[in-house]
């Protein structure tokens, strides 16, 4: 394998590994940032996942290619009306954002296996026909050296998650929207006695983060699992919760932290096809994305500090 | 009198949350066309109907026991355990190994020596967390869950790589445990037609009686709920907040590595592959949470939760219901313990009045939730 085949592998590799973690850190930044923390966001994952793979095994016949980004539309929805649990009982009945978070998750792998029994009689769906596969940019790719690396045979959903990633970005930091949302997340007070409608903004950040961690579970789902099962979904909504942290609750950040969550965890994948790396034992290259998140945590969490009224529910005086 | 209805709602919402929980998941059952009604008597005929199916629910509350208490001791300290799994795991582990390492032991050496290093191995575990969040700030949240991964990994590599291949008898689980190591007693096993209960059962009674007097009877007990009240306000009097979040993730960390003990010497006998995170680690959570942390609290909902656990497997073969109900329908009852301020709002306005219902709006609003800068550490 010469370089040029060489970085176009890692490159790839790490796009289809981040997306998911891109988009769902995003989900993450909303939802902290309207002050609602949202431990749930693996248990949105896993729905995201399980919605996307049944719609997929279900309509791939009709709808033939565009099924998979038809499909992570539909996984956004469920993770949007799964993540109302959480906006309920958060915003809305004052529990404790941590245990509302657990119930989601624990919730999700049991609602998603119990269904997946009841209609196909097995634990584990089959693996979907339609998968988001290798994408070429028409033109683009015919570029010496960049368009193999960057735009040959990649991963079209990574540069969407990008693009979002910039849209949240603007959202969040230039328009009144943004501003209203973070507003609440930092003084739910004050920003009240200014005339916003504190949980409204807190419902809109815990529901878009539903919408992008559902799509997120999506992708996962049809690019890199290929199917449905209690296994699905491994840690991949915490190591989004620590790529939230790592950009410092900024999405642009949280992007730039996925991609190097999606590049650790790419690793123990692809690690046996690359020098140096294959003669490292593979256990250490499978716990590597969880240790560097720890450590990235251990390095970085001191001294960032998140939106100043994260976790706390805001009740409002009569 | 504002008192015992405050009191009488305490005692209402966990058993009002277990009803909820167990309708809607019957609910849940209709809606798939399966027979709840069905369903629910094959549960409480597997798991409460033999001599065996008693004992293995006994069986099963043990580990839950352990790791119940674990979580509430940290939770005490204003710390969320997660990692309950994790430090199980290395209990299980480490108890197992040491006793194929030293099979000709007698029992009474061998058998305490086993459990104190399985404990130890737990609290090691969740002395990390512990320390990263008392010096470094980091969320134990994040770390506990990450945790759980990385051990759950290294336990599969210590079984293939590192333990002689003489301790195995297949590639994926170890051989069986010498008696001299084994918590089954024989009487116990026979009282309760060949199940797998063992003496682990009254380890966790004793533990949650030393758990108790710990927790109300001691300083450190003491230190450790004013530390999770306020850890501003016990550093001004004089308590180490630091060494006490350490300390109360150890005491934790040991009791969740127990419940790993009691699995891996009392119930399997040995250690075999795990490919996901062990089950008891959340349970113990929802069991701790559902028994709001009380010592009789947490034996009552660990042997609810077991009926629930062993039954619904007899509920999967004797009414062809996927297991997984229960666990939604445990995840639901957490759901209505989390959101227990509608339930006692409800109660409230049914049975006080407009009064009550005040009375509960006002306990429910003090300002420490809202505190905007925060109590946390």
């Amino acid at each position: 394998m010469d370089t040029l085949e060489l970085i176009a592998l890692i490159l790839t590799s790490t796009l289809v590994y981040s997306t998911p973690l891109i988009l769902t850190s995003l989900g993450g930044t909303f939802s902290e940032r309207s002050g609602i923390v949202n431990v749930g966001l693996e248990g949105i994952m896993v729905m995201g996942a399980f919605s996307a793979v049944v719609f997929n095994l279900t309509m791939s016949s009709s709808l033939g290619a565009m099924t998979p980004w038809i499909a992570i539309i539909v996984g956004g929805i469920v993770g949007v009306v799964f993540s109302l649990f959480h906006a309920v009982a958060t915003v809305s009945l004052r529990a404790d954002h941590i245990i509302s978070g657990t119930v989601v998750n624990l919730m999700a792998p049991a609602l998603g296996v119990f269904l997946i029994k009841a209609w196909y009689g097995k634990g584990q769906t089959d693996n979907i026909s339609q998968n988001l596969g290798y994408f070429s940019f028409p033109g683009l790719s015919d570029i010496p050296i960049i368009g193999p690396i960057l735009f040959k045979n990649t991963f079209l959903p990574a540069y969407c998650a990008i693009l979002i990633a910039v849209l949240a970005w603007f959202i969040i930091f230039k328009t009144k929207f943004g501003l209203r949302l973070r507003s609440v997340g930092e003084n739910p007070q004050a920003a009240d006695t200014l005339g916003i409608n504190v949980y409204a903004m807190r419902y809109s950040g815990v529901l878009i983060s539903g919408l992008l961690g559902g799509m997120g579970g999506a992708v996962f789902a049809q690019s890199i699992s290929g199917n449905f099962s209690a296994g699905t979904i491994v840690g991949q909504g915490f190591i989004s919760m620590a790529a939230m942290i790592f950009g410092k609750w900024n999405p642009l950040g949280a992007m730039g932290a996925s991609l190097f969550f999606g590049f650790a965890q790419s690793l123990s994948i692809i690690g046996a096809q690359l020098p140096v790396i294959s003669a490292v034992p593979p256990v250490l290259l499978q716990i590597a994305p969880y240790l560097l998140t720890i450590i990235v945590l251990v390095a970085f969490f001191g001294k960032a500090s998140g939106p100043k009224a994260n976790g706390k529910n805001y009740i409002k005086t009569k | 009198m504002n008192d015992r209805s405050e009191k009488i709602r305490n005692l209402l919402v966990p058993v009002l949350s277990v009803i909820l929980g167990l309708i809607l998941g019957a609910i849940l059952m209709a809606a798939f066309g399966y027979q709840p009604i069905q369903g629910y008597s094959s549960m409480l005929d597997a798991a409460l109907g033999t001599q065996r199916g008693i004992g293995e629910t006994l069986r099963q509350a043990t580990p839950l026991i352990f790791t119940a208490l674990g979580f509430s001791v940290a939770n005490s300290a204003g710390f969320f355990n997660i990692g309950l799994s994790g430090q199980a795991l290395c209990g299980w582990v480490v108890s197992v190994w040491v006793a194929l390492a030293f099979p000709e032991l007698p029992k009474v050496i061998l058998l305490p020596f086993c459990i104190i290093l399985g404990a130890l191995a737990g609290a090691v575990a969740a002395a990390i967390p512990g320390f990263l969040r008392a010096f470094f700030g980091t969320s134990e949240v994040i770390v506990t869950i990450m945790l759980n991964y990385i051990f759950l990994y290294l336990s599969t590599f210590g079984l293939h790589e590192i333990m002689p291949a003489s301790y195995r008898s297949s590639l994926d689980s170890s051989n069986t445990i010498s008696q001299s190591a084994s918590l089954r007693l024989p009487w116990l096993t026979q009282m309760f037609g060949g199940s797998r209960v063992n003496a682990g059962l009254f380890l966790a009674l004793i533990a949650l009686v030393v758990v108790w007097l710990l927790m109300k009877k001691t300083t450190l007990g003491f230190e450790i709920r004013s530390v999770g009240l306020n850890p501003f306000a016990s550093e001004y009097a004089g308590m180490s907040s630091k060494r006490t979040i350490i300390l109360s993730m150890v005491i934790s960390g040991a009791l969740a590595g127990l419940g790993g003990v009691v699995e891996g010497l009392g119930t399997y006998q040995n250690f075999f592959v795990q490919t996901t995170s062990l089950t008891i680690g959340f349970d113990g959570m929802a069991v701790s949470l559902l028994g709001s942390g009380s010592a009789i609290g947490i034996l009552l909902s660990a042997v609810l939760f077991s009926i629930l656990k062993i039954g619904g497997l007899g509920m999967q073969t004797g009414a062809g219901v996927p297991f997984e109900i229960v666990n939604v329908s445990i995840a639901l009852i957490i759901f209505f313990v989390g959101i227990n301020f509608l339930i006692r709002l409800m109660m409230a306005k049914f049975f006080g009045g407009k009064k009550q219902e005040e009375a509960v709006v006002t306990v429910e609003a003090k300002p420490a939730n809202q505190n905007q800068e925060g109590g946390e550490l």
